[in-house]
């Protein structure tokens, strides 16, 4: 796969950082989601997330083992 | 909590234990290579761990004692900040991603197997290598103590007091650690993650339903700390910047530790460990609800005397004593396995002092892999300031690891280990450039 892709997926990489660290993003009560306030389920969303991204950079990098 | 002997729970989970230390010596036999006496394959397993092993082996970290008792105790306590443990547990595989195969191949090229072989390596300073290898044996006491304090919360739940139990199963423990190298941990973690998974999965599918429901477990912690006059569901608008260093202080220092490197080193691969920051986020999830279990102890309406507690309590309150053994046993396998690991007033503010320590060796492990402008003295200086610098501040905040920042109007709390980093970078940016003017030759 195209070496210049494979860099570019990895900037998805940064998208957590900024979803989790920058705190206003998502410290609320509402709307909330199966018993849990959106602070919290908001959070938990963001594993699958990151795996997701994740899974998208090591499928453009692969090759360069 | 009753801290009464019960049999039932107690012969659970010593079935377990037993299950466990033979596991640990017929490990002597798996995977068996020539000879034990090369420190690679004692150490490392051979650096023959594929994907799976090194989902268990590196995943199991964040499933210690420590997680299981005092990330609940936490919650339970101060509400939505301690839930920084589920950011810090997102954000630290996209690290491991980009870095750590960077450090595997470094590793694997020259044979290294601690950090201070990489730093020694890479910037021929016997001094930079003593103080990253002395960083991580002092940075991980603290972690160690933590273990134990999980490991006793388990033990008395099943009324086991005092230090002869412990004692008898540490020196089983180091028996066949000796004889079998990594290869010991690495098949008990196995053993150890399902138990955990299993107690994990039952505790958040189990307890809210006979709480009345998540929506009831929040209402309860909420009506809790209104009624207490500390804590909250949310965070306060000052505990922001608290909340997000503490994240990501704790995730740059995750991977700095002996034991997390050494699951690291003993992969098979840079892809192995690419996959695995994509597959390891799995632990994850489990880690955020299990954090809640802290407010399902409000719910549950149990009065304790000690946070710690909150989770043997609410495991002895709603579950059968069989189940409960079983999930003592996989808490106490658990914090085994960190002392097994490694050859050689509230628990979270201990484990934030080893942050603040292990961050330090973040630079010269790290920096040397994208570039070679750094050179030791510089590095040593960083280290210098930034670990004493950081110990300092740690000490004047009453051992709090955070510091209190005013900016004008403004003020907030910052994690003294980012604080400590970011001096340790800077000192060491500004003596390495004097250093590099004068053409300084590479020490050695």
């Amino acid at each position: 796969m195209d070496k210049r892709f494979g860099t570019a997926a990895c900037w998805l990489l940064i998208i957590p950082y900024i979803g989790l660290l920058w705190v206003p993003f998502y410290n609320f009560h509402d709307p909330v989601l199966f018993g849990f306030p959106f602070f919290y389920w908001y959070q938990l969303a963001w594993v699958p997330v990151t795996a997701f991204l994740t899974w998208i950079a090591y499928r453009s990098m692969r090759n360069d083992d | 909590m009753t801290t009464e002997l019960n049999t039932t729970a107690l012969a659970v989970f010593v079935f377990f234990f037993v299950l466990v230390t033979v596991m640990g010596f017929v490990a002597t036999h798996w995977r068996r290579p020539k000879t034990l006496a090369h420190i690679d394959e004692w150490g490392l397993g051979g650096r023959s761990f594929g994907i799976w092993i090194t989902w268990f082996l590196v995943g199991g970290d964040f499933y210690t004692a420590y997680t299981v008792i005092a990330v609940p105790a936490l919650v339970y306590t101060v509400g939505a900040y301690g839930f920084f443990a589920l950011p810090y547990t997102i954000i630290v595989y996209p690290f491991v991603f980009m870095v750590m195969p960077l450090l595997w191949q470094r590793t694997k090229d020259f044979g290294y197997v601690t950090a201070g072989d990489v730093v020694h390596g890479q910037f021929g300073s016997r001094g930079l290598e003593l103080a990253v290898a002395v960083t991580g044996v002092i940075a991980t006491m603290p972690y160690i103590a933590l273990q134990l304090v999980g490991m006793t919360a388990a033990l008395k739940a099943l009324g086991l007091h005092g230090e002869v139990p412990l004692a008898i199963a540490f020196i089983v423990l180091a028996l066949y650690t000796y004889s079998a190298g990594l290869r010991a941990p690495a098949l008990i973690a196995f053993v150890k993650d399902i138990m955990i998974y299993i107690v994990v999965i039952a505790a958040v599918a189990l307890i809210p339903s006979k709480l009345g429901g998540y929506a009831n477990v929040f209402a309860a912690a909420d009506a809790a700390f209104q009624a207490k006059g500390s804590g909250s569901l949310l965070l306060q608008p000052n505990q922001y910047v608290a909340y997000a260093t503490l994240a990501l202080g704790s995730a740059l220092a995750a991977f700095m530790y002996p034991h997390t490197l050494t699951g690291i080193f003993a992969s098979n691969s840079g892809n192995t460990i690419r996959k695995n920051a994509a597959l390891l986020p799995a632990y994850t999830l489990l880690l955020g609800l299990l954090a809640l279990l802290g407010y399902m102890g409000h719910a549950a309406g149990l009065k304790l005397d000690n946070a710690n507690d909150v989770v043997p309590a609410l495991f002895q309150t709603l579950f059968p004593s069989w189940f409960a053994g079983f999930a003592f046993a996989a808490i106490a396998i658990g914090a085994l396995l960190v002392i097994l690991f490694l050859p050689t007033q509230f628990a979270l503010d201990l484990q934030l002092l080893d942050g603040v320590w292990i961050l330090q060796t973040f630079p010269a492990l790290v920096f040397g892999l994208y570039t070679n402008w750094f050179r030791a003295p510089g590095l040593i200086a960083g280290w210098f300031v930034g670990f004493f610098g950081g110990t300092l501040f740690v000490w004047i905040n009453g051992l709090k690891p955070l510091q209190p920042v005013t900016i004008g109007e403004t003020s907030f709390t910052v994690y003294i280990g980012v604080l400590a980093l970011v001096a340790n970078i800077f000192v060491a940016a500004v003596v390495n450039s004097f250093m590099t003017k004068r053409n300084q030759p590479r020490a050695h």
